[in-house]
C-alpha cells in the first residue's frame, strides 16, 4: 500500500460521534467529552469487538429455532396446521405470487443469514489485521447496517395476519414460538451492526499510536 | 445592490420546510393511528384492525415480547422521531440554538433507525395477499395514510439538515458557538 494521508487520529484528533465535531482532547488516553455537545469522545468505540462477537454468535443461535419452529399455527373448524417461514414463501410461491415469495424468501431467510455471515467476516478480518479490501469491506459494513431492517418483515407479516385473521370458531391464526426467536435474530443483528465499529477496518492499514484496549 | 437581485442567499437558512412536513407528518400519523388499516369479511363475519391492534393481538396470544417490539418499530419510534423532530425545529428557530436540543438530536438518530414504517408497509402488504385466499379484504384510510408516511419522513430527512444545527448549537462548555467558518475544517 502506498502512504496515506495522515489520518486524524494519527494527528491527534478525535472526531465526535454525535455532533461530528473535531476536537484535540487534553489527554491521549482519556479523550473526555465533546465541548459542543457532551458526548463521551472515544477513539474507537468501546469493547466493539467483544460486544459484536457476542451478539452475532447469539443471533447465530437464535437463527435456529427461527427457522425450524412455527411462526404461525392455523386453527380451521378444528384442526390446526403449523406454518413456518419457509412454509410461509412456499405457500406464496405455490399460490401464483412468486414476486412476493421472492421478497419474503430474501428478506427473512437470505438476509438475516447473509448479515451474520458478513459480520463474522468482518469481525475475523479486523482481528487478523487484514489490510487488503478495506474499500470493498467498508460497502459491505454500510450494506449490512443498511438492509438490516427489512429482516422485521416477516414479523410485520405475522403480526398482521394473526390480528386480522381472528373469525372464530370459523378460522383463527395463533403466533407459534417461532416469531419470537426471529424477531431476536433481527434485533441481535441490528444491535451487532451498530456495535461494530468501521474504523476499526482501517486501523491496520494506517496504524493509530495511541491505541489503548 | 444596484438592481436588487439576490446575490446570496444562506444555503438553509431558518428551517421552513422540514417543519411544515413534520407538521404534516405529525397529522397523517395520528389518522394512521386511529383509522382502521384494513377490513376483512368471510361468510358474514367482518374484523378490522390497527397498528397498535396488531400489536395487541400478539399481546394476548402470548407474544408479548413481539407484540411490544412490533409496537415499539411501528408507533413508538415513529412516534418519538415526529414528536421530538417537532420540538426541536421550534426550538432551534431561536439564536443560538439552546443546548438541549443536542441531547434530542441524538435521540432521534436512534429513533430514526428503528422506525420501520417501510417495512411494515411492505409487511401489510403480503399478509394482505396471503389473507387475501380466504376472505375479502379492504384497505382502510389507516393503509393510506401509513403510505403517506412512508413518503413523508424520508423527505423530512431529506430537508434537515443537521450539520447545520449543530453548528448554531450552543456549546455545552458555555461558549456560544463560532461563526462556521472558524470551525475545525472535516
Amino acid at each position: 500500500m502506498t502512504t496515506a494521508a495522515l489520518t486524524a487520529a494519527q494527528a491527534g484528533l478525535v472526531s465526535c460521534e454525535a455532533c461530528k465535531l473535531v476536537s484535540r482532547p487534553a489527554s491521549a488516553t482519556e479523550p473526555g467529552f465533546c465541548r459542543r455537545c457532551g458526548e463521551q469522545l472515544e477513539w474507537r468505540r468501546h469493547a466493539s469487538i467483544e460486544t459484536t462477537w457476542a451478539l452475532v454468535i447469539a443471533a447465530a443461535i437464535c437463527y435456529i429455532p427461527a427457522n425450524a419452529l412455527p411462526v404461525l399455527n392455523t386453527t380451521t373448524l378444528g384442526s390446526s396446521e403449523p406454518d413456518t417461514i419457509m412454509g410461509g414463501v412456499v405457500f406464496l410461491y405455490t399460490s401464483g405470487s412468486w414476486p412476493l415469495a421472492l421478497v419474503v424468501l430474501v428478506a427473512s431467510v437470505m438476509i438475516p443469514l447473509g448479515k451474520i455471515v458478513a459480520l463474522v467476516y468482518l469481525l475475523i478480518s479486523v482481528q487478523r489485521g487484514s489490510i487488503k479490501n478495506g474499500h470493498e469491506r467498508t460497502r459491505l459494513y454500510r450494506m449490512v447496517e443498511f438492509i438490516g431492517r427489512w429482516s422485521m418483515l416477516d414479523v410485520f407479516v405475522d403480526t398482521f395476519t394473526v390480528a386480522l385473521v381472528q373469525l372464530q370458531p370459523l378460522m383463527s391464526v395463533a403466533p407459534g414460538a417461532g416469531v419470537l426467536f426471529f424477531a431476536a435474530v433481527v434485533v441481535l443483528t441490528m444491535l451487532a451492526a451498530e456495535a461494530f465499529d468501521p474504523r476499526l477496518l482501517w486501523d491496520s492499514a494506517n496504524p493509530y499510536p495511541s491505541r489503548h484496549g | 445592490m444596484r438592481c436588487g437581485a439576490t446575490l446570496a442567499r444562506q444555503p438553509s437558512g431558518p428551517s421552513d420546510l422540514p417543519l411544515a412536513l413534520t407538521v404534516t407528518a405529525a397529522i397523517v400519523f395520528i389518522i394512521a393511528n386511529t383509522s382502521p388499516l384494513m377490513d376483512l369479511s368471510a361468510v358474514g363475519r367482518t374484523a378490522s384492525t390497527t397498528i397498535v391492534g396488531g400489536a395487541y393481538q400478539m399481546w394476548l396470544e402470548d407474544e408479548k415480547i413481539t407484540g411490544v417490539l412490533v409496537a415499539f418499530c411501528a408507533v413508538i419510534a415513529p412516534g418519538s422521531y415526529l414528536a421530538f423532530m417537532l420540538t426541536l425545529l421550534l426550538a432551534s428557530r431561536r439564536s443560538p440554538a439552546p443546548f438541549w436540543i443536542s441531547e434530542m438530536l441524538r435521540w432521534v438518530e436512534h429513533f430514526k433507525t428503528w422506525s420501520m414504517l417501510e417495512v411494515m408497509l411492505l409487511g401489510i402488504l403480503v399478509a394482505l395477499i396471503k389473507i387475501a385466499e380466504l376472505a375479502t379484504v379492504d384497505p382502510g384510510i389507516g393503509m393510506y395514510a401509513v403510505g403517506g408516511l412512508v413518503l413523508l419522513i424520508p423527505a423530512i430527512l431529506v430537508t434537515f439538515d443537521d450539520r447545520e444545527l449543530w453548528q448554531r448549537l450552543e456549546w455545552v462548555d458555555g461558549e456560544t458557538p463560532p461563526p462556521p467558518d472558524a470551525e475545525v475544517s472535516r
